[in-house]
């Protein structure tokens, strides 16, 4: 599972590296004259301009892509053309579309006739990255706003995956002991709120370890495997990155990268994110496994808990929804609110860590999950006392509430 | 010396009252029988007894002190419904729910070999549960009830889903066990073995306890007055000859021909009479003191 993770984190770049599928031909046909000529070949894609008006172009069985550029392209008509007997990719659009604007935009400037255009446009030009230093903490490693995206989400998505699968796993094995009656023998040896309080912890450390043995062999992973895998060249710019001296422009790699790496083999930065992890999953589950406690004890099987199911996975999925838009604006007003609302919080505050918010933000929103886990673990255990010697109807919500008040 | 006191207990939920104002006493070393139709508020008594719920009001005195969660480790229950775990294997199954009731892994692991020996099921060891019958099932949870030799022992319909040989072994085992000093709460429909092996009964009927005491005693009260006449010839003479002296109960065949007619003295009438009487009318054959069947006792007392 940690070795898929990393597959995982791999992918996006892989999935690049392979996707060009072979290269691709162009027809153009140019009513301009002298646009065709100007586009440039590159490894994909290759322009051929035919001299056959478009009828015919199209009716043609060989030629699959047709682009077509009218004659007053340059003088402000825009509505260039491409046939093609596939979808064309986004890809290719785009690279013809900023082709054209480059030729057009150059003619134009030829017009112009400045004296030394080339040489102004040079000095113009601009390439701008951007390093950012919290000025706020005192370690002022560079933070890399890409992979606190990324790992914003990753965290996001575990943190959900956790509570749905062994939130689940509580309600199905109390489900199982109601159904198959063996609840009666162990209710006679245990009082039912140790038995659910038990089962809750037990799955829970289940999940607890499963995590940890993630989190020691991507920690493991990111002390030794990742350096050997790292080119000398490009560990020696990120050393010289972290000591503040390296320049953007003589690096070899993009920076924001540069950082990305060096960030995934601190380790006790990825450490002290898996504390923060596990800190919200235990009691993201604690919550959520309690009210699946609580719908389990009250349905004979699994069927029956359909409808009380959604009272849970409603909440998950705005900390889903919520904890994505996090990871994209971790100061939003909505993510700030959604880290002290307890349904929401885990999965929200996970996505928005990584973007080193301010620590007080973290502890208050733990400390209100982690009241509210035992508050919700009150009434479950009194909704489940009554719940698993309730059988054949079929209960709803008004039924539980109705239980949890009982004396 | 009573085992167990349950005092004026009651408990509702809502909509109904469960149990009523319930008060028994069941004394040390007895059987003792708790009956009644079915919704009378058994179950709930014996969830009670077990801690497994409080009731409203009441109290129930476990061993002269009152009832704590402490106490369970000396109680057995078998209930009515019940069920494993059944991926689990038996043996690993067994020592789990024993040391649940307190004892430490080597010596219920050294009971339960005794008692598989016993009930010959040595070989059921590493099954899964899922692979046993129910009848089967059941005698593993029978052993799971008594592994931890409890004090007092509830079974809730402990010979349903049994044959008949399977049944007298375990009502053997449980006499033993009363042998052996502990004693046993009985809840049964079956009227014929509570006959058979309780002492004591209590009678719950809508929550209350409406009849308690000793078997034998409330066989013979309940048999006052009640006497069987065998004879051969016209049921309907005998009746009009009786008509004055007695009220009459069911009338059956018995063999060669003859007749049984069950008889209740009225108040004043003497039996020299009635039989005066029988013999003038009918060929008379027998006449018996009846003896109150607990079935009779239940009918009677309940639809009261």
């Amino acid at each position: 599972m940690p070795l898929f993770m990393i597959a995982l984190m791999a992918a996006p770049a892989l999935i690049m590296t392979f996707s060009t599928g072979g290269s691709k031909t162009i027809y153009v046909i140019d009513e301009t004259k002298n646009m065709a000529s100007l586009l440039k070949n590159d490894e994909e894609t290759k322009f051929v301009e035919i001299n056959m008006p478009l009828d015919s172009a199209l009716k043609s069985e060989e030629l699959n892509t047709v682009l077509f550029l009218p004659a007053n392209l340059m003088t402000g008509g825009s509505n260039v053309t491409l046939f093609s007997d596939e979808a064309s990719s986004m890809k290719v659009e785009s690279l013809i579309r900023s082709q054209l604007n480059n030729i057009i935009e150059n003619e134009r400037l030829t017009k112009y006739d400045i004296q030394n255009l080339d040489k102004i446009l040079e000095e113009v030009h601009s390439d701008v990255t951007i390093q950012s230093f919290r000025t706020d903490r005192e370690d002022s490693a560079g933070s890399s706003t890409v992979l606190s995206y990324a790992l914003g989400m990753l965290l996001t998505f575990l943190l959900y995956m956790c509570l749905l699968l062994y939130g689940q796993m509580v309600m199905t094995s109390i489900i199982e002991e109601k159904n198959n009656r063996v609840l009666e023998i162990v209710v006679s040896s245990v009082k039912p709120t140790h038995l659910m309080t038990g089962k809750i912890c037990g799955i829970g450390l289940v999940a607890l370890t499963q995590i940890v043995i993630w989190g020691i062999l991507i920690a493991v992973m990111s002390a030794f495997v990742l350096p050997l895998l790292i080119p000398e060249a490009v560990s020696g710019e990120m050393a010289s990155l972290n000591a503040g001296q390296l320049d953007p422009a003589t690096a070899s790699v993009d920076v924001d990268m540069l950082k990305a790496m060096s960030l995934m083999s601190d380790v006790s930065y990825i450490i002290s994110l898996f504390g923060m992890l596990i800190l919200f999953l235990i009691g993201g589950f604690m919550l959520y496994a309690a009210i699946y406690a609580a719908i389990g004890s009250a349905v004979d099987n699994i069927q029956d808990a359909g409808q009380l199911q959604s009272f849970v996975i409603f909440p998950i999925i705005i900390g889903i929804i919520f904890g994505m838009a996090a990871a994209n604006d971790p100061n939003s007003s909505v993510a700030f609110i959604l880290s002290f609302i307890p349904f929401t919080a885990p999965m929200v505050m996970m996505a928005r860590i990584p973007s080193a918010i301010p620590s007080w933000e973290i502890w208050v929103s733990l400390a209100i999950l982690y009241l509210s886990f035992f508050g919700m673990i009150w009434v479950a255990a009194k909704i489940y006392r009554v719940g698993i010697f309730m059988y054949g109807k079929k209960p709803n919500i008004k039924d539980l509430i109705r239980w949890a008040r009982y004396k | 010396m009573d085992i167990l006191n349950v005092e004026n207990v009651t408990k509702s939920y809502t909509g109904h009252t469960a149990l009523d104002d319930v008060t028994l006493s069941v004394p040390e070393g007895t059987v003792y029988g708790l009956l009644g139709p079915n919704g009378a508020g058994k179950t709930t008594l014996i969830r009670i007894i077990n801690h497994i719920t409080a009731p409203d009001s009441g109290r129930v005195l476990f061993d002269g002190h009152p009832l704590t969660a402490k106490d369970v480790v000396n109680i057995g229950y078998l209930p009515e419904e019940r069920g494993l775990y059944k991926k689990m294997k038996v043996g690993d199954q067994a020592i789990f729910f024993a040391r649940l009731k307190g004892l430490s892994k080597a010596d219920a692991t050294r009971e339960l070999k005794n008692w598989f020996e016993k009930f010959g099921i040595s070989s059921w060891w590493n099954k899964k549960v899922e692979e046993l019958s129910k009848g089967m099932a059941q005698k593993v949870q029978f052993i799971i009830t008594v592994l931890h030799r409890p004090k007092l022992l509830i079974f809730d319909e402990p010979f349903s889903g049994f044959d008949p040989i399977n049944a007298n072994l375990l009502k053997d085992e449980i006499l033993n066990l009363k042998n052996e000093g502990s004693t046993v709460i009985f809840s049964t429909h079956n009227m014929g073995s509570v006959e058979e092996i309780c002492s004591n009964i209590t009678l719950i009927d809508n929550g209350k306890n409406i009849l308690t005491g000793e078997v034998d005693a409330l066989r013979r009260q309940y048999s006052e007055g009640r006497y069987d006449i065998i004879f051969e010839g016209d049921p309907q003479a005998l009746k009009e000859g009786l008509s004055e002296l007695v009220a009459f109960g069911e009338l059956s065949n018995q063999p060669r021909g003859r007749s049984k007619q069950e008889i209740i003295l009225h108040p004043g009438a003497s039996i020299s009479k009635v039989i005066d009487a029988a013999n003038r009318s009918v060929s008379l054959k027998g006449f018996n003191e009846s003896i109150a069947s607990m079935n009779d006792i239940f009918i009677r007392t309940v639809s009261k």
